[in-house]
């Protein structure tokens, strides 16, 4: 039974549901296949079998979809015959998914047009608002497992337009090199085409044309494509920093200036070839290092997770949706299952089975009961619940967290990098080489002084030193990327090579999110009492039950004669006369004091106290080797939210004296990563729940663990897959090699600087000599980082 | 010898041709998605014709 695969989603089966000659796991999977089967689209299992993806559909869940402002808000396009809607489908993963999101209009012909972004899992649909809404689209996709991610950031964030000035600048900068480089063959091939030596005639007849064309096409080049090094340069100067891009910008003016001025003197073609290809290669060496995650956000705060609407309950009793950002303090919300609470509130009534783990990474459910208090953040498992607002959305927990400056700050100005502080040094260098050679030359021979200055700041641009980092930093991070090592930028890799403190949430960050053991404590069970027990967990429905159910042992499961459940008490169940109680400890009956700070399970048979399931996390694996290694060039310290019931396993696990900490709230992480770094400790941030984003945004790195990288992580710098967690520290020092391999490259483009500026200085520069060094030192350097690091990425697993 | 102009001319209108494409499609956001259609070109019509009915499907919402 076991080897049963699902037809429509390729889960193994439980149950097995067995439908036109196919097996299912569930109705869930039968349905979807029927819908598929009846309306011509089971072409979609031909196309990759197994490929769909179990609904699960909570009536009710999208009803504020029907509300006319949230619609006018979501949709890009609104007229009285047109919705265009572009709707975020995370379980966007193969060609059948593309298939049939594609040909959404044969399930609901009032679709006119749907069509996918696959890197970016969302779907444009175009549709008739006065056939079909919003609504039923969106149900349409959940009843056919593909459910769109709707959240507050959708309403409040109007998407922006993506950038694309670099390509176009791209473009104008390779189109000018191309075309300028075609127009300098007659002078590369006949270099002593003077007048005065001869040289072919018709080619000195129209000399003049092919270089104002040249002109003309590098004018574009220095004031469009190369405009950003310009304000750059400017803005380092005016901040009083040498950046790399003074230097460029330099370079870049004085070649145009200089081959101007030779064009319209007739002293000889002008350099215009070099300086369109170097801002080409630079240009090109920026695009390189413009990886983009477009189905990951980095930004997230929040928003991304909080709902659009809930429904708010009036006075006379009537349901009505209401805006997120409308609650108010004394509303009474309903809160759905597996809806998410968006405001602090007071329980009022149901039966409340909070999941916290969006806020702390805690996957064991919170039991509330009513008048208890319950935090943004939560989202409720277990039916309906009604609660009291106490705050507004803003000024809840969790969210206050977020009006913290620390979320308002850029990072990236703070931080100086590598390039840049070479730069500086580099540039000092080329200024004093330039007027101690220009001097000289004053002396000895005015009438090349000029040519020899400009000619030194034309060749020392520092076009190789400018390529090696983007190129290097840019292959490291397509590298982490393969490994599910997703980066922010490329100068988060620059910084991960200068931690040198590194703090780990507990929950959910080094102990996994899902699996959880529970251990016995107690009076050994007789087999007659384990298999009542199981029977009885087996009738609840109580996620601590369910869990501690799937853990046991295989058993027969006997007929209750009676069973009761007590809310936020604990269940009783009997078979033969033999009576069972499961749940808290006062319930129970357990006249010892609660003194384990763990979740536990309290069990007593026939009113006789047996013992308890104490629940424990469970570990990544290879934990204790990670930490072992990484504790010997690393400061390693536990920052974690939780009660300290985990201390001494804890300590068993990593190195000796790891400093651990616990009780900490969002704020105190947040000014312990911060009291670190004006200790000048370079500290590295690993997190995963919404309560450390504060941490996560302050530290100089901030890492967000992920079980599933495209639903949730809280606003950070990179995202670490779950599943390789332990290879980080390996990562770590990867970006150290990385740097390593950028200083030798920086090392081989001095040497090219070298015999350029031998040729500047003696006042021997050739256009053709500058033409070929530029390019071949440029294409030196992009080689060896591209090999180089994939050398290195070949290393890492 | 002054068909050199023409030849300058005629080169060089044509590499604009090519530079206005290029510029346009990236304006149209050809280049924003370059996984999906590599995909999409492969699918064929290739619905499975059982039954000619097609009738708009309504499911329950509430």
């Amino acid at each position: 039974m076991a080897s049963k695969k699902c037809y429509h989603c390729n889960d193994d089966c439980k149950v097995l549901i067995h439908f036109d000659e196919k097996d299912f796991c569930c109705n869930g999977c039968k349905t979807v296949y029927e819908i598929f089967s009846s309306n011509d689209l089971s072409y979609y299992y031909d196309l990759q079998s197994g490929a769909g993806s179990t609904p699960n559909i909570i009536e009710g869940k999208f009803d504020f979809l029907e509300a006319t402002e949230i619609v006018e808000k979501l949709t890009e396009f609104n007229d009285k015959n047109l919705q265009i809607v572009n709707l975020y489908i995370p379980k966007i993963h193969c060609s059948s998914c593309i298939w049939v999101l594609e040909n959404l209009n044969k399930l609901a012909p009032s679709i006119t047009n749907s069509q996918v972004n696959f890197p970016n899992k969302t779907v444009r649909i175009s549709y008739n608002p006065t056939k079909t809404t919003l609504k039923n689209v969106v149900v349409l996709l959940a009843h056919i497992g593909y459910e769109p991610y709707i959240s507050l950031d959708d309403v409040d964030n109007k998407k922006k337009s993506t950038d694309r000035s670099l390509i176009y600048k791209l473009g104008v900068a390779g189109f000018a090199f191309g075309n300028v480089m075609f127009l300098s063959f007659p002078e590369y091939f006949d270099l002593s085409s003077s007048k005065s030596s001869g040289g072919e005639f018709w080619l000195n007849q129209y000399q003049t044309i092919f270089r104002w064309l040249m002109f003309i096409f590098s004018l574009p080049v220095v004031f469009y494509a190369g405009r950003d090094y310009f304000i750059a340069a400017y803005q380092g100067l005016r901040s009083k920093l040498l950046n790399i891009d003074v230097p460029i910008a330099l370079g870049i003016l004085v070649l145009f200036i200089r081959s101007t001025l030779e064009i319209i003197f007739d002293w000889g073609p002008g350099f215009f070839d070099s300086l369109t290809g170097l801002v080409f290669f630079l240009l090109l060496g920026k695009f390189f290092q413009q990886k983009t995650y477009s189905f990951l956000s980095f930004e997230r705060d929040y928003k991304s997770y909080f709902p659009i609407a809930v429904t708010k309950i009036l006075s006379d009793n009537t349901e009505k949706t209401i805006q997120v950002h409308d609650i108010k303090k004394g509303d009474r919300l309903l809160i759905r299952n597996e809806e998410l609470i968006p405001v602090d509130a007071i329980l009022i009534s149901g039966n409340a089975t909070i999941d916290y783990s969006f806020v702390t990474g805690e996957s064991e459910p919170v039991i509330k009961n009513s008048g208890d208090k319950v935090f943004a953040g939560g989202k409720q498992l277990n039916g309906v619940i009604e609660i009291d607002v106490l705050k507004s959305v803003s000024q809840s927990y969790l969210t206050q967290l977020w009006s913290n400056a620390v979320f308002q700050e850029d990072k990236s100005s703070k931080f100086q990098t590598l390039t840049d502080s070479i730069g500086k040094r580099f540039t000092t260098f080329v200024l004093s080489i330039a007027f101690i050679a220009t001097l000289f030359w004053l002396f000895y021979d005015p009438s090349k002084a000029l040519n020899v200055f400009t000619a030194v700041l034309i060749i020392a641009c520092p076009c190789a030193i400018a390529l090696a980092s983007p190129f290097t930093l840019g292959n490291m991070l397509r590298i982490y990327g393969r490994k599910k090592f997703y980066l922010k930028d490329t100068q988060t890799i620059e910084q991960l090579a200068q931690i040198d403190t590194a703090i780990f949430d507990k929950t959910g960050t080094i102990t996994t999110a899902k699996k959880s053991t529970a251990v016995y404590e107690g009076i050994t069970l007789t087999d007659e009492e384990e298999l009542l027990l199981k029977s009885t967990l087996r009738a609840s429905n109580h996620p601590l039950s369910r869990s501690l159910y799937n853990m046991l042992a295989e058993n027969d499961i006997a007929t209750l004669d009676d069973y009761e459940e007590h809310l936020g008490k604990g269940i009783v169940g009997s078979i033969n006369n033999q009576k069972i109680k499961i749940g808290s400890a006062n319930y129970v009956g357990n006249t010892v004091a609660e003194t384990d700070k763990n979740t536990s399970v309290y069990i007593s048979t026939n009113d006789a106290y047996k013992g308890c399931y104490v629940f424990k996390n469970e570990y990544r694996e290879g934990i204790s080797d990670f930490f072992k290694a990484m504790s010997e060039t690393i400061q390693v310290a536990i920052l974690s939210g939780d009660n300290e019931g985990e201390k001494s396993r804890l300590e068993a696990l990593l190195p000796k004296l790891t400093p651990l900490y616990f009780n900490q709230k969002p704020e105190d992480k947040l000014s312990f990563i911060k009291s670190l770094q004006d200790q000048n400790k370079k500290v590295l941030m690993v997190g995963d729940g919404l309560n450390d984003a504060g941490a996560l945004a302050q530290s100089n790195v901030g890492i967000a663990i992920s079980e599933n990288v495209t639903i949730f992580s809280p606003a950070c710098d990179a995202i670490l897959d779950a599943t390789k967690f332990k290879e980080l520290y390996n990562y770590i020092i990867a970006s150290k090699k990385a740097m390593k391999i950028i200083k030798w490259s920086f090392m081989l483009s001095l040497l090219y600087n070298v015999v350029g500026l031998y040729f500047a200085i003696t006042g021997q520069l050739e256009p053709v000599i500058a033409a070929i060094l530029m390019p071949l030192s440029s294409i030196s350097i992009v080689v060896f980082t591209t090999v180089s690091t994939n050398i290195l990425g070949k290393k890492l697993r | 010898m002054s068909v050199i102009y023409m030849l300058l001319a005629i080169s060089i209108v044509v590499a604009i041709i090519f530079f206005v494409a290029f510029i346009y499609s990236v304006k149209n956001g050809q280049y924003d998605d370059s996984y999906t259609p590599s995909v999409r070109m492969l699918f064929e019509d290739e619905l499975v014709e059982k039954s000619p009915k097609n009738k708009e499907q309504t499911y329950p919402t509430k």
